[in-house]
């Protein structure tokens, strides 16, 4: 069975809960969309830019190092290795093309740790699109390079803040301002959440994830992994390397959410391990909130994983236990950083370090004949200075 | 007949149109809120009372400003129940209606919601976030305990859409008569009226109230001549809560009492 069905829905989860006039744009992207993603010019438009411009495939590269050391197989997907340092751009370039087709001249997106707004950016400006970014004005404080970054790409940033002035309030601000500029705007939203069509459409775009990893351990291994482990925010990267993986029923899928100072401090971001089913941004699926229903500040070290709702496929996949999810704290994601870098020489960002976190606290679980795929989301170049800060060195 | 249908057939007779105001429940405090909205009841046709929801996406400024003050002040769901409890037990008589988002019905529990609001008196509902493609179960709970539910259409709202939502809506349509978020404009928008005629040619069996954007007296006319069977205004009230707090009493009564002038023709 394929979900969602017809009305979006995974299993009970997913929906559209937005505001009237928001309705017709969506039911228009839906439209431009199932006419578009079997349009052999659309693929091969997509299929060009992804492999010319981003670079695709990125590579599955094996840590000959932290295998000796943890006693099994490890590979990275390295989507760090993607234009602008991050899986966003699968998606983007995918919904601003989409954009052009339907004729929106202007995308709009939220961006947390600024990465989805680089490339969001990116790809406005190399398909001469206008592009807007809202971003909560604490995540511009963590994440200063990006915020100039997107406007050397000829962004507009606009500070969000109200609320916790996060990834959350940047969303309720691109969603008021497409409420006002629905009919010439195109909402490119960043990860597997909001309404229908997104969480579809957002993971088909990052599908190519899972097929190229598929593709490549049978090339390395001539076999499929043991298990795959991503970390989860709104959980756009960990749907793009599952997705293809989900009838491979041998192949583990492991989620990472992120743990903060603690589950039982209340400061993290841990949807499954302590929230509740709800509705947040046009989608019906776990969210972190108090009895009433109002939505709970949460925190990360990681921006991009500091959001109080989950993408509601992850939501059925835990249901149906076809995946399974766990998070890590900020210490344990920090450790994870320095030792890939200084094992493999490479540094991920603090999401992607949440997954290689669970998989270094969770070696005992694996044996020597197992091979296993974290799927490395971004580089960690814009962490380094949150990092050092954090760590006292400058 | 319900109380909002009877108010609306009523003001017909008079040869009016409804004034519908609009207050954040909870702002600034829920014991003050009680008051102002006891007020406010005085000179309006209908009470719109927002429950405040953390991230209300169909507001503009103004009244997230409300629901910041009043979830600051720590309002809750029950404690809204408890106001417009307070008021019936005041002796306000006019239809009373709640507008809040998904979300905080869902946590409360959808029949618990819909119970409650018929035991305290409120007599509609209106879920800014719920599309009338999910509303089908809260739609039969509501007709069970006698709610009615109101549902808003749209500029983009296409005539499709429209008949779907005439075949779920009771009470009064909801026209949000320009595209954006919630907030008081100095001019009423030319599309407002021109959206008003366009819905007026689908919107025959119910009565239609046109919203967002409207906060003079003058709006409220405009609408009304234009054959708007209610304006609804928000922000403008809010406004005067904002800067007066709990002493918005006398204002709040004296600016509605300007605006119902509005909704008299002839």
């Amino acid at each position: 069975m394929r979900y969602p069905t017809r009305r979006g829905r995974f299993g009970r989860y997913g929906g559209r809960y937005i505001p009237e006039v928001l309705m017709p744009a969506v039911e228009e992207l839906d439209e431009a969309y199932r006419k578009f993603r079997n349009d052999r010019e659309f693929k091969r438009e997509l299929d060009y830019y992804l492999r010319e411009y981003v670079g695709r495939p990125t590579p599955l590269t094996y840590c000959a190092n932290m295998s000796a050391e943890l006693g099994f197989k490890v590979y990275l997907k390295r989507e760090d290795l993607a234009h602008t340092g991050a899986h966003k751009i699968n998606n983007t370039l995918g919904q601003a093309l989409l954009a052009k087709r339907m004729g929106k001249r202007r995308i709009i997106a939220e961006t947390g740790a600024g990465q989805h707004g680089v490339a969001t950016a990116t790809a406005a400006a190399v398909l001469g699109l206008k592009c807007e970014i809202y971003m909560g004005t604490e995540d511009m404080e963590r994440q200063k390079m990006n915020v100039f970054r997107m406007r050397l790409l000829g962004a507009e940033v606009h500070p969000v803040s109200s609320g916790s002035r996060t990834l959350k309030d940047a969303i309720n601000e691109a969603l008021r301002d497409w409420l006002t500029n629905v009919t010439t705007t195109h909402y490119l939203l960043g990860s597997v959440l909001g309404p229908h069509p997104y969480p579809m459409m957002i993971r088909d775009f990052q599908s190519v994830i899972g097929r190229e990893t598929k593709r490549q351990i049978l090339k390395h291994e001539g076999r499929l992994p043991s298990a795959i482990i991503a970390c989860v925010g709104g959980g756009s990267n960990a749907m793009g390397i599952f997705y293809p993986f989900l009838d491979d029923t041998e192949v583990e899928l492991i989620g990472v959410e992120a743990g903060g100072e603690g589950i039982e401090t209340g400061r993290h971001a841990a949807r499954f391990a302590a929230g509740r089913e709800g509705v947040l941004h046009g989608t019906y699926t776990y969210v972190l909130q108090d009895e009433y229903g109002q939505i709970a500040t949460t925190h990360s070290i990681s921006a991009g994983l500091d959001y109080p709702a989950v993408g509601p496929e992850h939501a059925l996949l835990r249901e149906i236990k076809r995946a399974k999810y766990y998070y890590a704290t900020d210490d344990e994601a920090l450790e994870a950083f320095h030792y890939l870098s200084e094992k493999e020489g490479i540094i991920p960002a603090l999401e992607s370090a949440h997954a290689v976190a669970w998989l270094l606290k969770n070696a005992d679980k694996f044996d020597k004949g197992d091979v296993v795929v974290i799927n490395l989301s971004g580089r960690g170049d814009k962490d380094v200075e949150a990092v050092a800060k954090r760590e006292g060195v400058v | 007949m319900s109380r909002i249908a009877e108010k609306f057939a009523e003001l017909k007779q008079r040869n009016e149109g409804a004034l519908i105001g609009y207050l954040t429940l909870g702002d600034p405090t829920p014991q003050a809120s009680a008051r102002l909205a006891t007020c406010l009841a005085e000179s309006v046709d209908i009470l719109e009372l927002g429950i405040p929801f953390s991230d209300p996406i169909a507001d503009g400024p103004t009244i997230q400003g409300a629901i910041d003050r009043a979830l600051r002040a720590g309002t809750n769901t029950d404690d809204c129940f408890e106001i417009a409890a307070r008021l019936r037990r005041d002796g306000v008589e006019i239809p009373l209606v709640f507008m809040t988002y998904y979300n905080i019905v869902l946590q409360y529990g959808e029949e618990r919601f819909v119970a409650k609001c018929s035991e305290v008196g409120v007599d509609g509902l209106l879920v800014s976030d719920l599309p009338v493609e999910e509303a089908s179960h809260l739609v039969k709970i509501c007709r069970k305990y006698g709610v009615d539910t109101i549902f808003l259409i749209a500029p983009t709202t296409t005539e499709e859409r429209i008949n779907k939502i005439l075949k779920k809506a009771s009470g009064f349509i909801y026209l949000v008569s320009l595209l954006g978020t919630t907030g008081a404009r100095e001019k009423l928008s030319e599309v407002t009226i021109e959206k008003t005629k366009w819905a007026l040619q689908y919107v025959k069996n119910l009565p239609l109230a046109v919203g967002f954007g409207i906060s003079k007296p003058e709006h409220v006319r405009a609408v009304i001549e234009a054959g708007a069977s209610g304006a609804v205004v928000g922000s403008a009230f809010v406004k005067i809560i904002e800067e007066k707090g709990a002493d918005a009493c006398d204002e709040l009564r004296s600016f509605a009492a300007r605006l119902k002038s509005g909704t008299k023709l002839g």
